[in-house]
């Protein structure tokens, strides 16, 4: 039977939350905070009619320990949060990492530093691909810039949290956490996820050795045995799951790099920029770690200027330069606090850009 | 010839492997009594350990069961994510009071509080032994450690916290008791008090806790005896030994406490 897929208008909260059951998660620990709060609420409405558990956990740090606890037990599990709370995971993160535990986290990430706002920021971008607390090791990020995509990367972050055996961050922000689109869902698969023989529970003893989940490997060679297995996983990933968009001209004056709701700003500045004369063209990766390189070197070398347009001082800007090389001149445009550039703030600037190069 | 039979064999729920716990300490005793109610209750195989930080981060390697090792205080809150994973587990953490009076307070309180189907066992000596003799949030009004040079004082430190009593505030705490592992006599019943949570565990009536008074002669600068003797003469006084609560018993109609 063919599946006839169902088209809703919902917010992007609600297509992350169903997007966590739609990937085969029926184990929600979270605790409230605005801008995502909507998460919760629908995962304590859905999960326990099917059988899952909801559980409001007493902080972020509980809340990813119980994660790190399910996920242990073979679960698919998931907790979703917003940028004060995700700094508050960065410990269990970074033991999920020591003992390869997959997980999916959702950042719907707001302005900072300290308490902040709620408005939406992209400031936590460090925190998401250079971050997952102390050690090395980061999380695979990917960056949705629709409601559509908010709950076809969380649904698929499980595949690839399993398939690498690393937490799997859905970085998003405050505006696409609230904002209603319409959205295809994905059927709910069932929560099979592959075999799991490393996870602890009841078990015959006759089946297998008992299970040790754990990441203390007081001889320093153990210890970056377990390090170079999870760079190695990285590097699979890199040649396996890098992902990006290329929107716009053929034959652009400007390179627009842009990810999550900036790039939704950048695809109507694209169009608009025309009008004014530019052709621009818009690299927008849809993963961050591992961060697609190949566009933006391939296209340093046909254009003399980058455009790095992202709602934070200067976080993502460093991915791009590292990917440039110093073959174009890179500049940015970064509002923070939860401030936005429109999208003729963005035209402008391009516009500026654009007779600067043809100076030269 | 009259044919022997082992009494006290050692506990198949032990692995064997050599603790690297100080000369006198009563964690081996604490492991001990754990493994042999495992056994006794015949749930090795479906045992789960967390193992926390602090002198026992090691306990994976010692319990011969599933095991977990938690961050600092979290204890608590892995071993939820484990049990509503699989209801049908046994779950235990095994945690110092550094890593539950201190920097594990919310979970440990959160947990009871939400009534969790799994069983802590916690270890107090009134000092942070792994970090080589500092104060912990149960060390006693005078009591000198390496961070309370002249002993701990009010003004200083404020006082030292009794877990069983702040827990047994909470409706979602089932079975609630404090032994000492000082006399044989005391030993015997800090076991029953260890069956008795794994018990009320297995019964799905909720959380469970024993909190173990402990010697540490290594960090309270006296020999093993002085130790005892220091457990028997002071820190009962503040931390009586008794059963707080045991819901099964009072089910039962009984309450052997």
């Amino acid at each position: 039977m063919s599946e006839q897929r169902q088209r809703v208008l919902i917010t992007g909260n609600e297509a992350t939350a169903e997007g966590g059951i739609a990937g085969g998660c029926r184990h929600f620990f979270g605790y409230p905070i605005t801008p995502q709060n909507k998460i919760p609420e629908y995962m304590s409405e859905h999960l326990p009619p099917i059988g899952g558990v909801y559980l409001q956990a007493e902080s972020e740090v509980a809340a990813i320990n119980m994660v790190y606890g399910a996920a242990a037990a073979g679960a698919r599990a998931m907790t979703t949060s917003s940028s004060p709370g995700i700094s508050l995971m960065q410990e269990g993160l970074s033991y999920m990492l020591g003992t390869e535990l997959p997980c999916v986290i959702v950042n719907m990430v707001r302005g900072g530093p300290g308490l902040g706002n709620v408005a939406a920021a992209q400031s936590d971008y460090w925190l998401a691909t250079r971050g997952a607390g102390h050690g090395d090791g980061r999380c695979i990020t990917l960056t949705p810039y629709s409601v559509q995509e908010l709950h076809e990367f969380t649904a698929g972050a499980f595949e690839i949290a399993d398939r690498y055996r690393n937490p799997v961050c859905v970085l998003a922000d405050a505006i696409l956490a609230s904002m209603m689109e319409p959205c295809e869902l994905l059927p709910r698969r069932e929560p099979s996820p592959p075999e799991r023989p490393w996870a602890v529970g009841p078990h015959d003893p006759a089946e297998r050795e008992r299970n040790i989940v754990n990441s203390l490997w007081v001889d320093h060679n153990l210890m970056e045995a377990v390090n170079l297995r999870i760079e190695e996983r990285y590097r699979q990933a890199a040649e396996e799951i890098t992902d990006w968009e290329e929107f716009g001209s053929d034959d652009p004056e400007v390179v627009l790099c842009a990810y999550g709701i900036s790039a939704r700003i950048c695809e109507s500045a694209v169009g608009q920029a025309a009008q004014a004369g530019v052709r621009t063209r818009l690299i927008r990766p849809k993963t961050v770690f591992p961060f697609p390189r190949a566009p933006y070197a391939r296209w340093a070398e046909r254009v003399e200027r980058m455009l790095v347009v992202e709602l934070s001082m200067g976080q993502f800007v460093e991915d791009v330069l590292l990917s440039v090389e110093g073959r174009c001149q890179v500049d940015l445009l970064g509002r923070a606090g939860g401030s936005m550039p429109t999208v003729a703030d963005v035209v402008e600037r391009v516009v500026a850009l654009a007779g600067k190069a043809g100076g030269h | 010839m009259a044919e022997l039979t082992l009494v006290n064999p050692y506990p198949d729920a032990l692995t064997g492997v050599e603790m690297r716990y100080c000369p006198g300490c009563t964690h081996g005793t604490a492991h001990r009594l754990v493994a042999e109610v495992i056994d006794e209750l015949g749930v090795k195989d479906r045992t789960v350990a967390i193992a926390t930080v602090g002198c026992s981060v090691y306990a994976y390697e010692y319990f011969d069961t599933d095991a977990v090792q938690a961050s600092h205080g979290r204890g608590p809150a892995v071993a939820t994510g484990i049990k509503r994973v699989h209801p049908d587990s046994v779950v235990f953490t095994y945690q110092g009071d550094g890593d539950l009076a201190s920097i594990g307070m919310a979970e440990v309180v959160h947990a009871a509080a939400r009534a969790e189907n799994f069983t802590i066992i916690f270890i107090n000596n009134a000092v942070f032994g792994m970090t080589q003799g500092q104060m912990a949030p149960t060390t006693l009004l005078g009591q000198k450690t390496t961070t309370s040079p002249r002993g701990r004082t009010v003004a200083e430190a404020g006082h030292p916290i009794r877990i069983c009593e702040l827990l047994d505030t909470l409706d979602g705490a089932a079975f609630l008791a404090r032994e000492a592992l000082t006399t044989p006599a005391r030993i015997r019943s800090a076991k029953r008090s260890i069956r008795r949570a794994f018990e009320t565990q297995l019964a799905g009536a909720g959380f469970s806790l024993v909190e173990l008074l402990s010697i540490c002669p290594q960090w309270w600068g006296m020999d093993v005896l002085e130790a005892i003797d220091h457990v028997e003469d002071t820190m009962i006084e503040y931390y009586p030994v008794r059963v707080f609560r045991d819901r099964l018993g009072e089910e039962e109609g009984g309450g052997d406490a």
